[in-house]
């Protein structure tokens, strides 16, 4: 199983608490994670990635084993651990202050 | 005795507010969507415990909500707004050609007859519309292919089409208005559209009489006279006796024809309502005293409404969305305020009072009156 910590907002829109636990068929990178997470909660889509593109919102962070995972290709595959289950993939807001 | 239910769509969430009809108490419900911006939310006239509403987001970008139950609890719908065919480009600040990209829902317009039909007014601008209760949006794309599309430019708050005005008596009239293009309007449905232009005069462009390229703030119409509109632009209060077709202005005695928001009494449809704003450089009340402006004219001869406003060291603003009438007999005026404010005023606008004083900004004010 594939874990996935969502922002604030998301888990609020989604409905869920803590982690996220998905069934990814492999290769498991970014797209095919979100591919799984869509389809779970389809309320998701357009929230992370944009709709026509499929890239990430540009205010949307992807980190993986403390790595910024976030210019990454979509297809790359991602960590070892991540695909493991052993760690998250942390998907984060962009940071804003002031 | 009839219910007032106000929808105020703030920066950071939705408020609804209701009181009975002598709207002396209210009950406020919400932050709905915490934390999300929540540009529009309106009700269904046919059905209006059925609501819309945009939440959106500069990192999770749109989302729309409906609600079955008058607001109780909501249900997120589709939020997929794909322009039809290759989006093309319309000009950019400096001119250049600039690729149409969707970022998010202003306006929200619930169809007269149909509580599942909904319209929705976006930036970059262009027209939609969901028939399914906004599970499925498609662009009504005569509007942005018109001939004029590739010349429009965004204000200085984005491309964003903010009025949606359908006519009650002839429901394949429908007319639109875009922050900087102009107004518009539709005799087929919203299949095609025509610029409705003539007599704005924005010194601001290079030809200040153009056929688009104005920037309208916001047009109201009285539903017993749909061929009467009337208009706040970015300068200048305007009038129209013939379906937009021509314009006048009605500025008269404002102390200042700028502003964003203009409504109509719900039974004297020669009454307005402004808010006149210093200037395009100070978007504020000048001297400090927010006045809400009335017209029992028709324009040209108004008359300053203070009775429970600040009249001092107010510097707030009052935004194109954020104003709204009721229908009780004696018409109830409701307006709010980028410093969180919702003032109401239940006789027609000559008393206000702060029914809410503390929200984040105030984006959109809508008001339902229920049996």
């Amino acid at each position: 199983m594939i874990r996935v910590i969502l922002p604030y907002h998301l888990r609020t829109l989604a409905q869920v608490k803590g982690e996220i636990a998905l069934e990814v068929p492999e290769p498991v990178t970014a797209r095919t994670v979100l591919d799984a997470l869509e389809a779970r909660y389809p309320v998701l889509c357009g929230t992370i990635r944009d709709h026509q593109t499929l890239e990430r919102r540009a205010f949307l962070r992807f980190f993986a084993c403390e790595e910024d995972w976030s210019h990454e290709s979509m297809d790359a595959p991602l960590p070892e651990a991540v695909a493991a289950g052993r760690k998250p993939l942390l998907i984060l807001g962009a940071i804003a202050g002031g | 005795m009839s219910t007032v239910r106000v929808l105020a769509g703030t920066r950071k969430g939705a408020f609804i507010l209701t009181s009975d009809g002598t709207r002396r108490d209210w009950r406020v419900s919400g932050p709905h969507f915490a934390g999300w911006e929540i540009y529009h939310m309106k009700g269904s006239p046919v059905d209006p415990n059925r609501l819309y509403a945009s939440q959106c987001s500069g990192w999770f970008g749109q989302v729309i909500q409906r609600s079955d139950d008058g607001g109780a609890s909501w249900t997120p719908v589709g939020n997929k707004f794909t322009y039809d065919g290759v989006p093309g480009t319309h000009q950019w600040y400096d001119g250049t050609p600039h690729p149409w990209e969707f970022k998010r829902v202003w306006h929200l317009e619930p169809s007269l007859a149909d509580p599942d039909t909904v319209y929705a007014g976006v930036e970059d601008a262009a027209l939609f519309r969901s028939t399914d209760g906004g599970a499925n949006w498609e662009e009504l794309s005569g509007l942005r292919r018109h001939d004029t599309g590739p010349h429009w430019q965004p204000g200085a708050g984005g491309m964003c089409l903010h009025t949606i005005l359908l006519d009650p008596a002839n429901k394949q009239r429908m007319y639109i208005a875009i922050s900087a293009a102009g107004a518009f309007r539709s005799d087929d449905g919203g299949a095609s559209w025509k610029p409705i232009n003539k007599g704005l005069v924005s010194n601001f462009m290079p030809d200040p009489t153009a056929e688009v390229g104005h920037c309208v703030h916001h047009v109201a119409m009285h539903p017993a006279r749909p061929d009467v509109l009337f208009m706040q632009k970015h300068w200048d209060v305007m009038r129209s006796d013939d379906a937009g077709d021509s314009w006048q202005e009605v500025s008269g005695n404002l102390p200042t024809d700028f502003g964003f928001v203009i409504d109509v009494h719900a039974h004297e449809p020669e009454t307005l309502y402004v808010v006149p704003i210093k200037s395009d450089s100070e978007h504020f009340p000048p001297e400090g005293k927010l006045r809400v402006y009335r017209s029992r004219t028709g324009g040209h001869e108004w008359e300053a409404l203070t009775k429970g406003l600040p009249q001092s060291d107010c510097y707030v603003n009052v935004l194109r969305d954020a104003m709204a009438v009721d229908r009780l007999d004696e018409c109830g005026v409701y307006f709010g305020t980028t410093g969180g404010q919702v003032y109401a005023s239940a006789d027609a606008g000559d008393n206000w009072t702060p029914i809410v004083r503390d929200l984040p900004a105030v984006l959109s004010v809508e008001v339902q009156t229920l049996p």
